[in-house]
């Protein structure tokens, strides 16, 4: 399954990683297909997240390596690498002292995009989002969890980064909204298609959002495809388990 | 709709203005005072009337003998005054032979030859004496006295329930209470208190009885007494000009030229025309002076409140704001240096705390030894008490900023420095502000205290006016420190308006 004809997006080669002289991965290798959005699901503590801050460098391997776009992180330069990966976290993160749109501008006005192409850009991305202009001026208290998750999303994509990083970006909101804001985020994806990597306990959202799927159980990979081919030949008993109470 | 009362930018600015307002008003009491130009005397007294007087009295003789001389009058107490002279702040300053003897040198009493004798050791000369002899003395009032019929020390004795209240100094010095406690065998333990309200306690009947000396003005005009010494227990205290020994010659010329020409009587007098009129110490000074041929017209020193009261606030801005700004630029680096590990943070308070607790008096004693007297030593002193609340409101701060936003922040790809600038402080700001604004305050309070050891401020006339008993001198200095603390609350509030969207401000929560 693993056998694509393009590059990888996202490459681990025997990594190891240990937490509190735990280890958590011994030896893991996994690669995630490019322009596609790629669900790594599992029950909590499996390491989703790990996985995630390991490929913006948040977190560093104790052994082995973890290239991005065929290339070597390189640890020395972690903003520059950051700022091509984009990176959305649950609790959303928004700045509570800077307004919606400080909050989305704040890379962009670090790289020193002219304010033209700055405000093109806010724009484009409140129209995917379905966000009114309105809320620019507001604070992130002011606005409601769906407006701030995406919020968070036009953040992450400011810089139309080809990485996106998404560590349960769509929890923490009712059903309808998170509903309303997966449309929105496919929406996107058809319009700029990037590699997005989605870490998330729930699988239905997984099986619903994603081209490729990951499933994971502590520290090991148990099963990697599509969600069709997964869905309907799961590996094994842990697979099948994890699918039935996820859907 | 677009509202940004509080883009970081214009936050920012505010904080550059700020800043640059704090050097702007701090930069001219940056520079060091200048003492030992060629020419330049510097005139020393500590903070009683008597010193004042005789200091300025000094200062005119020595302007009439052609030098230009800086006035460092009201400088504290005999340690630090003669502290000062000795690091070679000061060029000359009065001091009465017995308290040379007994309270700095440590010997019995001596003649003016052996005195100067010991203190060329210490690269200073003694003058020859002015004339009177103010000794220590003890005084209640004349009604009481006569009630009960008290008219030598010796009859204290005989009234255990007197209550009586002495200077710090009195109370402490070898030839102060306790060897005349021994002498008379009294059985009273005094207060102590300062010299300038305890007459003030005696009239409102709070004390019955008090250290005085003896040239004093106030024990005529309060109608109080002096009680006999009738066992000759007080030494001699001749008033003398204590110089450097390397003053020019001509200075000292000057300065010999004034020996003999005060009795007790004449100065009982002066001290009397500045305690009860209104007139200036220069102007008591130049008349006495003129009098005696030695200044010809009245002086061109003279000073009015008024004029005096506009440079204090200055002082006071100076000293308060160099203070605090350096306290800011030092507090907080390092507290972003240490606030992550809690060993360090907690070692940083704690030696913080420390210098908190050294009282402030202390504390600017302590700085003479160190940085001499003025400005300088001032200014650290109240850099060190900014500290502990700057660095205390900091490190909390920086604490309780939420650590999933910092990560957040490094996770987006904002560098170190603009995480600090457009997260953690941000964030940190509203506990930021009350720590400076509570340092500023305390500032502004500790200040007046830094007139003791001549660096100015609104503390002079306080200093100044508890010397002489002149409650009006004092408001002078106290009602502008209080209306610049509450105006400086007020700046704090604009600026954390400017700084601080509105859902975060502190004030909010109050």
């Amino acid at each position: 399954m693993n056998a694509t004809p393009v590059p990888s997006a996202v490459q681990f080669h025997q990594l190891h990683k240990r937490f509190a002289e735990q280890p958590l991965f011994q030896g893991l290798d996994l690669a995630l297909p490019p322009q596609r959005i790629t669900a790594v699901v599992g029950a909590s503590g499996c390491g989703k997240s790990t996985l995630l801050q390991l490929i913006n460098g948040l977190l560093r391997p104790d052994a082995g390596e973890v290239r991005v776009f065929g290339q070597p992180l390189d640890y020395g330069d972690l903003p520059r690498l950051r700022r091509r990966i984009g990176y959305a976290v649950q609790r959303i993160g928004l700045f509570p002292h800077l307004t919606v749109r400080d909050n989305i501008a704040i890379l962009a006005e670090r790289e020193g995009w002219p304010r033209p192409r700055l405000r093109a850009r806010i724009e484009q991305l409140l129209r995917m989002m379905d966000l009114a202009p309105a809320l620019l001026g507001r604070y992130p208290h002011e606005i409601s969890g769906g407006q701030a998750q995406r919020v968070g999303l036009c953040r992450a994509m400011m810089l139309e980064p080809p990485l996106l990083l998404l560590d349960e970006a769509f929890s923490a909101v009712d059903p309808i909204t998170r509903a309303e804001v997966h449309a929105r985020f496919q929406a996107l994806q058809h319009a700029e298609p990037r590699t997005v990597v989605l870490v998330t306990h729930d699988v239905a959202e997984a099986m619903r959002l994603a081209d490729h799927l990951v499933v994971m159980a502590p520290g090991q990979i148990l099963q990697t495809g599509t969600p069709q081919s997964i869905r309907t030949r799961p590996a094994d008993e842990r697979v099948a388990r994890l699918l039935e109470t996820g859907a | 709709m677009n509202r940004r009362p509080a883009g970081e930018r214009v936050g920012w600015l505010a904080v550059l203005a700020l800043t640059g307002l704090l050097l702007i008003v701090g930069s001219p009491a940056a520079a060091p005072p200048a003492h030992g130009e060629a020419g330049t005397i510097t005139v020393g007294s500590k903070a009683d009337r008597e010193g004042h007087l005789l200091g300025e009295i000094f200062a005119q003789t020595l302007e009439a003998a052609g030098f230009r001389v800086e006035r460092q009058l009201g400088l504290g107490q005999t340690i630090v005054t003669y502290q000062a002279l000795v690091e070679g702040e000061i060029d000359v300053y009065p001091e009465y032979t017995g308290t040379l003897a007994h309270a700095i040198l440590g010997v019995e009493h001596s003649d003016i030859d052996t005195l100067d004798r010991l203190v060329r050791r210490q690269g200073l000369r003694v003058l020859p004496p002015l004339g009177f002899n103010n000794t220590y003395a003890l005084t209640m009032r004349r009604a009481k006295a006569q009630r009960l019929g008290i008219r030598r020390i010796g009859d204290l004795a005989a009234h255990p329930e007197l209550i009586i209240g002495v200077s710090h100094e009195f109370r402490k010095r070898q030839d102060g209470w306790p060897g005349l406690r021994s002498r008379y065998a009294l059985p009273q333990s005094p207060l102590g208190l300062e010299h300038g309200i305890a007459y003030q306690a005696i009239r409102e009947g709070s004390i019955d009885v008090t250290d005085a000396y003896s040239t004093d003005g106030d024990i005529e005009r309060f109608d109080f007494m002096l009680l006999q010494d009738d066992q000759g227990y007080f030494p001699r205290y001749l008033a003398v000009p204590l110089v450097a020994a390397d003053l020019p010659s001509p200075a000292v010329a000057a300065l010999r030229r004034l020996a003999g020409l005060l009795d007790e009587r004449q100065m009982r007098a002066l001290n009397a025309e500045v305690s009860s009129t209104e007139r200036s110490f220069s102007a008591v000074a130049a008349e006495f002076l003129a009098e005696h041929g030695i200044v010809f017209g009245e002086s061109a020193t003279q000073s009015h409140r008024w004029s005096r009261l506009g440079t204090n606030l200055i002082e006071h801005l100076q000293l308060t704001g160099i203070a605090l700004g350096l306290a800011c630029l030092v507090g907080l680096p390092l507290s972003l240096a240490v606030y992550r590990s809690p060993r360090l943070a907690r070692i940083v308070l704690y030696v913080a705390g420390l210098l908190q607790t050294i009282p402030s008096i202390a504390l600017l004693a302590l700085m003479i030894p160190l940085f001499g007297i003025g400005v300088l030593p001032a200014v650290i002193a109240l850099f060190l008490y900014s500290l502990l609340p700057i660095v205390r409101a900091a490190i909390t701060a920086l604490l309780t900023v939420d650590p999933l936003l910092v990560n957040v922040a490094s996770g987006i790809g904002l560098t170190k420095a603009e995480q600090l600038r457009h997260v953690i402080l941000p964030l940190a700001m509203p506990n930021l502000l009350t720590g400076i604004r509570t340092a500023a305050i305390i500032n502004i309070g500790t200040a007046t205290l830094a007139a003791f050891i001549g660096a100015g401020g609104l503390g002079e006339p306080i200093v100044t006016g508890l010397a002489l008993n002149d409650y009006q001198l004092v408001l002078y200095g106290a009602i502008p420190a209080a209306l610049l603390a509450i105006a400086t609350e007020l700046l704090f509030e604009l600026g954390e308006r400017a700084l601080i969207p509105a859902h975060l401000r502190e004030s909010r929560k109050l």
